[in-house]
């Protein structure tokens, strides 16, 4: 068991910080770089609550360890509007109704920002996400108004 | 969730991982995509002294279609199995039974290699390698050897590598003339693994099925080839009717050990079988 140095680059900004060997991203993310928007539910790639982007691509962080990320490019929800605006993702996921608790809501924003014009079905891009509060209609609403529908009857 | 605490190790050469994971006395793991394993770790199940990262070895990813076989390096990841335009003319099946596996953040990290060591018993890629015949090549110190897919697995999550192999490529056999597909029973885009999955090998001529491969998995600790399905569909109309073939799925898998609830696993995979079947003659236009 030992520390080592983590270098990443997250939401634009290099962060330099120790992490166990055993320690995951998630944790590295929420108790080593204090960016805790990033939230860990069930700690096993079930709810994806977690997900951040690795070098562009959607990954759960829970089950990444933190040294597997030295050196790489990690874009987490804090990172995903940009200069304090919200993305369409977020503005669509209020005004649909698209959360309640918001825990699942970090992760969902992250992959709705992937997904954004690659045109992946609306099953795809929920897969992977689980959503205890509303029974995910306030979320597709969202997602057929991100795609140009009409949105909700909501 | 706090993963038990370990060392970690990312080699940069095949030969560097090998010595590396040859360690007596060492309880070691080799860590590939990590969509099992730090589950694994985090609930504590497994408690290496030493994982050893694979994930920066060049050479174990990648996949080389011959005319008579595909290669396919053990690090490459699932998403690639989905994407790769020669694989998908040369060996469908993969690709599609990679497209079923859990949800796309865990498929852009697993890999081949990481689900057949990880021998989950109805896992999808796994239940492929049995029905189409591959081969598992292994490598350690002490040199190469390759099993065939069909005892590669022993038991559930348990397999024939010893704990200083590293598993580095699957070699698939692309010439025996038969066209197959993969069908599972499961929650689509879950994580958790299908409750049973049929891989169906055909080769039909006038409506006739002249040569059959059959292969379920999730009804008992491996996937298991079923030789008295295969013979009793051989020279029937692929269009049925298939009276009792149900049953003789039951009845073929039965003789194997499986989990409490069996029975309703096998006549799931029964009913997903004539499926494929009743699928295939309407493409056969019967």
């Amino acid at each position: 068991m030992s520390v080592r140095t983590v270098t990443v680059r997250v939401n634009g900004v290099v962060r330099t910080e120790d992490a166990w060997d055993h320690t995951t991203l998630a944790e590295h993310l929420r108790t080593g770089l204090r960016l805790t928007g990033t939230h860990v539910g069930c700690g096993t790639g079930d709810c994806g609550a977690c997900v951040v982007l690795l070098d562009g691509e959607p990954v759960c962080s829970c089950l990444v360890l933190a040294v597997q990320a030295d050196g790489r490019e990690i874009s987490t929800v804090e990172g995903v509007a940009g200069g304090g605006d919200l993305t369409r993702a977020q503005r669509a996921l209020i005004e649909e109704h698209g959360l309640q608790c918001g825990f699942c809501t970090p992760g969902l924003v992250v992959r709705m920002a992937h997904a954004a014009g690659r045109g992946g079905s609306e099953a795809d891009v929920l897969a992977g996400h689980l959503c205890r509060c509303t029974g995910y209609d306030g979320i597709r609403a969202a997602l057929r108004k991100l795609s140009g529908g009409s949105g909700g009857d909501r | 969730m706090t993963a038990v605490a370990f060392d970690y190790t990312a080699p940069t050469t095949v030969d560097e991982a090998l010595r590396t994971l040859h360690s007596p006395g060492l309880t070691v793991t080799p860590l590939a995509g990590g969509q099992s394993l730090l589950p694994l770790l985090t609930r504590r199940e497994v408690r290496p002294d030493l994982v050893v990262d694979l994930n920066g070895i060049p050479g174990l990813a990648g996949i080389e279609v011959s005319p008579h076989r595909v290669r396919i390096g053990a690090m490459t990841r699932l998403r690639d199995l989905e994407q790769h335009a020669e694989l998908a003319t040369a060996l469908p099946v993969l690709a599609s039974a990679a497209a079923s596996v859990a949800h796309p953040h865990i498929r852009g990290r697993s890999t081949l290699g990481g689900s057949l060591c990880h021998a989950a018993p109805a896992a999808e890629l796994p239940a492929v390698a049995v029905a189409l015949g591959a081969d598992v090549v292994l490598r350690s110190v002490r040199g190469a050897r390759s099993v065939p897919a069909a005892r590669f697995a022993t038991g559930a999550g348990a397999t024939v590598r010893a704990p200083d192999e590293v598993l580095t490529e699957v070699v698939f056999p692309r010439a025996d003339g038969l066209a197959y597909e993969f069908s599972e029973l499961g929650t689509r885009g879950s994580t958790g693994y299908p409750v049973v999955g049929v891989c169906l090998g055909l080769h039909v001529a006038d409506g006739l099925v002249r040569a059959a491969r059959v292969v379920v998995a999730g009804c008992g600790p491996v996937p298991v080839r079923l030789p008295g399905v295969e013979a009793e569909l051989a020279d029937r109309p692929v269009a049925g009717p298939h009276r009792g073939l149900v049953a003789s799925v039951a009845a073929e898998v039965a003789r194997g050990p499986g989990p409490e609830d069996q029975e309703y696993r096998t006549e799931a995979a029964g009913v997903l079988l004539l499926r494929a079947l009743t699928a295939r003659a309407a493409r056969e236009g019967r």
